[in-house]
């Protein structure tokens, strides 16, 4: 192995309070829904949603940097694993979700009623 | 450091035993087969989203559908329960590194009770996820849907939601399903729900009070607030439509099937591409868990036998922690996209 064989139980505990933490805030935001937050909104979407994505990533980045240990490997090795991730998710979601919202508007505007 | 051999292949690039990115293959590979992992979890959740955007104006409400919390029966509990199956997960995974971690000093006994306690919160999150399908599944107010295909369901005029069950009128009728020794051995009906269409729409007309509410999501916006068939007070913005009550005996009269609960064909909760996705992508991450807990099994096994004590080298408790995270962090995304937002 590479990395040095320090022991970072402290390290460890720290993360763990840091994800509780942002858990229990985003379940609580989850339940208030406070009506500032969830009725204005940024770039189409409104800020609680933001904020809910904003902490998830947060919580990501703390798992896979101090969980899986991202933060002890050559920087080779997190590139190659966390570059092509972002890239293809980004792409993905971008192509997916602009053409639901196409769909989406074809549906509304049509003449031929689908729900009802 | 892939062999119980190890050799000594410094300065020998060419000569094998050298390490790409410097990690050993086993976790390379790992790290390879979870690049490729998140990826197609990524398509799952992007198909999602999809549909979601599809659908976006009649999308089930999450806080409305997961509201069970054990031994509080009847009472809304929003987020609790997944908030606490949130726990466990981060917990299990946080004893988990500490595994990995004291099999970086060869502590034997510490990486067992740590993997001991992984395995114990790996099976209670599968658990706990069996008990929140189990009442997606069963439902609680159950619905109607409409010869249109669209969801009807009630409220009382407080636009508090009621069960199909607590006005639905017992009509002296004969229902029959159809299945193979009636018909033809193609032939088999759906599972009769416990009300008909006809009992419900009975019901609903003996109890005045009774509204239906749409699938709609009401914007509050001028064009909506134009709209006859609302009921204005009781609707309120962001969440589902509430009909006056001329408008709702209109539309129950189109009613053709009753909903309780949720199946692949339908549910009582909405969309019925909601529940497909529910069920493929919780249990597309459960059985990642639960296969998790298997690997995880086989290796606090290995770890009691001593077979890492002997390799010198907790490498292995590494390379399956590395996956148990990944679970994790698919759990963290997972929560987020059908919980919260």
């Amino acid at each position: 192995m590479s990395h040095e064989h320090v022991s970072n139980t402290k390290r460890i505990w720290f993360v763990f309070a840091l994800l509780s933490v942002v858990t229990t805030v985003e379940v609580f935001l989850g339940i208030l829904k406070p009506d500032f937050l969830y009725m204005n909104t940024f770039l189409s979407m409104n800020f609680l949603n933001w904020i809910f994505y904003i902490l998830t990533i947060f919580k990501a980045y703390y798992i896979v940097w101090a969980f899986m240990h991202m933060e002890g490997e050559k920087s080779s090795l997190r590139w190659a694993v966390v570059m092509p991730v972002i890239f293809l998710v980004l792409y993905l979601l971008f192509i997916l979700l602009v053409e639901g919202n196409y769909i989406f508007e074809v549906f509304k505007n049509a003449t031929i009623k689908w729900n009802f | 450091m892939n062999t119980t051999v190890t050799t000594s292949s410094e300065g020998k690039t060419w000569d094998g035993g050298n390490e790409p990115m410097g990690a050993s293959y086993g976790k390379l590979m790992m790290w390879f087969f979870i690049v490729s992992d998140a990826l197609t979890f990524s398509g799952f959740l992007a198909a999602y989203g999809f549909s979601r955007f599809k659908f976006i104006e009649t999308w089930p409400l999450a806080d409305e559908v997961f509201t069970h919390f054990p031994f509080l029966h009847g009472v809304s509990a929003p987020m609790y329960y997944v908030a606490l199956m949130t726990f466990i997960l981060i917990f299990s995974s946080v004893t988990m590194v500490l595994a990995v971690d004291a099999g970086h000093h060869l502590q034997k006994s510490k990486v067992a009770f740590y993997m001991f306690l992984t395995i114990i919160g790996g099976f209670i999150f599968v658990g706990s996820q069996a008990w929140e399908w189990k009442n997606f599944i069963k439902g609680e107010y159950g619905a109607v849907e409409t010869k249109g295909g669209s969801l009807l369901q009630f409220v009382n005029d407080k636009g508090e939601r009621v069960s199909i069950e607590s006005f639905a009128a017992n009509l002296p009728e004969e229902r029959e399903r159809l299945d193979r020794s009636k018909g033809r051995w193609f032939m088999e009906g759906a599972a009769l729900p416990t009300y008909s269409v006809a009992e419900v729409q009975a019901g609903f007309k003996a109890h005045p009070e009774i509204l239906v509410r749409t699938e709609v999501i009401y914007k509050d916006n001028a064009e909506d607030k134009k709209d006859t068939k609302v009921n204005h007070e009781l609707t309120k913005q962001k969440q589902k439509t509430i009909l006056t009550r001329a408008e709702s005996e209109n539309r129950l009269a189109n009613a053709s099937l009753v909903v309780e609960g949720a199946n692949l064909t339908r549910n009582e909760y909405g969309s019925k591409l909601f529940a497909d996705f529910f069920f493929f992508i919780t249990g597309f991450h459960g059985f990642h868990v639960f296969s998790g807990v298997i690997i995880n099994i086989i290796i606090f096994l290995n770890v009691i036998v001593g077979t890492y004590e002997k390799r010198r080298s907790y490498e292995m408790v590494e390379k399956v922690g590395l996956y148990w995270h990944f679970v994790d962090l698919v759990w963290v995304f997972v929560f987020t996209v059908f919980y919260l937002v």
